[in-house]
């Protein structure tokens, strides 16, 4: 295999079980990502996504497994990994725009107050909340403030983007709003995104690919679904491209009928799928009991 | 109808009416001057002395002294102003002693679960002694009766103030950290541009209950050790019979450490901030 921008190799999270035993939530979990490309995780709740995106941020560490970016090895947090918390984690005594002056100051220390402050604008201006730079957090609302931390990510320009459900917290409109902010930033940006989301609409606006992670406890990342839809996208007319259906139909029945029985290839490696070129899914291995129908249910209605 | 605030103040003003009438009345002179008795004779209280005085001659020693609250006339009579002003720096210098080490220890404790469980026990046997439990061994150790008085301040104010910091610091939201942490930010900018502010609030917090407990106990102090000082001054007054000054002073004590406490609310509301 040839050297990627990203490298996740043999990952596995263990915890003990407050049983004295051991509880394995996902393991031998690996994918390579290019750089450039926008990829989004799709699994059930509790499977281990969140701990898969801190570990990659060096927030939390594997039990064993690494994680190699551009030939280094991932160890500890660092600013060339940009992170978007679900809850904004904004710091709240700050101003918006001194939230990511604060940040930008951290990336490129040498720069001087002018520089830093006009960047910072040009990223608030970016997400369409130039008229909000001296409110704090509080005085702003749900959507306002996913913006901010979003521009504060983007504004380091970090060579990879990991967001963690950024909209999970948002309603349905503002979160459409915000999608498609996202998707007029990345196209100018082009950063190497990684993102969790429950929302398949979402995932298949935004990605190049989607890893589809089996339930846990013992979770992989089973699939690893193509995107076949031409860029720019937009959320008003995505829909119209025969291949969205079919990428939709496809992930839907992943996670409602097979998120409980996938498994990777023999090697480990995501079984990779293109629906829009009429990929089927990979014949069942014996299935485990599905108990996570209702969520589910709520993830494709979401 | 009035709002609240004007309705507010006009009930506190017929409030201290009605008080001052009620003070005022009840310590009027008896109409006839009745014969002293041999027992009161003996405990060398005369009519005069015997009673609490009225508010008008507590006013009247407040007009004095405060126009003209910095004499000095010698070692046993010094305006008021010079006498709180002993207090006031005595606590402050005491209070900002205590939290030079109770800031920095708070941190560190705060910040290290091994720090904390080390000097936890410490605290725990140190904190409910009575600051002026303390006195003794100062002026044996310190052999200064002021700097003792400074001491005791200091270990009074010290444990409010470190017990917040700790509390606060360890308890940070570990989002706030993150953002630092992958920001790379080094432990000390961390501490200073996360941390700080962070639990800032907190540390306030700890520091306004300090400044009313030094204030507190200066009071105590003073009278202990003598000289100079509020509680000195209280005290004094009391052994001159001057029941009218030592309720004068006992009012200026209130309105100080009201003043202080003002400012410790004016810091804590310029570093609170909402979530
Ligand atoms: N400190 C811990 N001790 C024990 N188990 C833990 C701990 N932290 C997380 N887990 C377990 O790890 C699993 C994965 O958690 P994680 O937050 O990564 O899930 P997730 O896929 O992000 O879920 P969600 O979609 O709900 O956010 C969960 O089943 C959880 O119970
Ligand atoms: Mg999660």
């Amino acid at each position: 295999m040839s050297k990627s921008f990203l490298e996740v190799d043999g990952l596995s999270k263990v915890y003990p079980d407050g049983q004295g035993g051991d509880l394995t939530v996902f393991e031998d979990v690996r994918f390579a990502l290019e750089k450039g490309e926008f990829v989004c995780i799709i699994g059930h709740s509790g499977c281990g996504k969140s701990t898969i995106l801190n570990v990659l941020a060096g927030l939390d560490e594997a039990s064993s497994g690494n994680v190699v970016m551009n030939g280094k090895e991932v160890k500890g947090p660092g600013l060339e990994r940009g992170v978007v918390f679900q809850n904004y984690s904004l710091l709240p005594w700050k101003t918006s725009l001194n939230n990511i002056v604060f940040a930008v100051k951290a990336r490129w220390p040498k720069w001087s107050k002018d520089k830093v402050r006009e960047h910072s604008e040009r990223y608030l201006k970016m997400v369409g909340l130039d008229h909000a730079l001296n409110r704090k957090p509080s005085q702003l609302s749900g959507g306002m403030r996913q913006r901010v931390s979003i521009a504060r990510a983007f504004a380091t320009q970090p060579e990879l983007l990991l967001l963690d459900e950024p909209f999970g917290a948002l309603d349905a409109l503002t979160r459409g709003v915000i999608q498609d902010e996202l998707v007029k930033i990345w196209e100018e940006t082009r950063q190497t995104v990684f993102m969790i989301t429950h929302d398949v609409d979402e995932a298949i606006l935004l990605s190049d690919r989607i890893f589809l992670m089996s339930n846990g406890p013992n979770a992989r990342i089973a699939e690893s679904v193509k995107v076949n839809l031409p860029h720019p996208r937009s959320r008003a007319t995505i829909f119209q491209n025969p291949a969205h259906h079919k990428i939709r139909d496809y992930l839907v029945d992943f996670l409602v009928n097979r998120s409980g029985s996938a498994q990777p290839e023999e090697d480990g490696s995501p079984i990779v799928i293109d629906p829009s070129a009429g990929d089927a899914a990979p014949k069942p291995v014996p299935a485990k009991p599905d108990t996570k129908t209702e969520t589910a249910a709520r993830a494709v209605n979401a | 109808m009035a709002s609240l605030n004007v309705r507010a103040a006009l009930l506190s003003v017929s409030f201290l009416i009605l008080m001052l009438g009620l003070w005022e009345l009840s310590t009027q002179p008896p109409a006839a001057q009745e014969a002293i008795t041999e027992y009161e004779l003996l405990m060398g209280v005369a009519g005069q002395e015997s009673r609490v005085p009225p508010p008008s001659a507590v006013m009247k020693v407040a007009w004095t002294e405060l126009s003209n609250p910095f004499y000095d006339a010698g070692a046993n009579d010094k305006g008021i102003g010079i006498q709180l002003a002993y207090s006031v720096y005595r606590v402050l210098t005491g209070y900002l002693a205590a939290m030079a080490i109770a800031l920095p220890l708070g941190f560190l404790i705060g910040m290290s679960p091994l720090m904390y469980k080390a000097l936890n026990p410490y605290i725990q046997v140190l904190r409910p002694i009575s600051p002026l439990a303390w006195m003794p061994l100062a002026l044996f150790i310190i052999q200064d009766s002021d700097a003792s008085a400074i001491f005791v301040i200091f270990i009074c104010s010290i444990w409010p103030m470190l017990l917040n910091t700790a509390f606060g610091v360890a308890n940070v939201r570990q989002d706030w950290v993150n953002v630092a942490r992958t920001h790379e930010l080094n432990p000390f900018k961390t501490a200073i541009t996360v941390i700080l502010p962070a639990a800032a609030p907190t540390i306030l917090t700890g520091m306004r209950i300090s400044i009313g407990i030094a204030w507190l106990v200066i009071v105590a102090a003073e009278m202990l050790v003598g000289g100079t000082g509020i509680g000195y001054y209280v005290w004094n007054e009391w052994n001159n019979l001057d029941l009218a000054s030592v309720i004068f002073s006992i009012l200026m004590i209130g309105v100080v450490g009201m003043l202080l406490d003002l400012a410790l609310g004016k810091a804590q509301k310029l570093v609170e901030y909402k979530e």
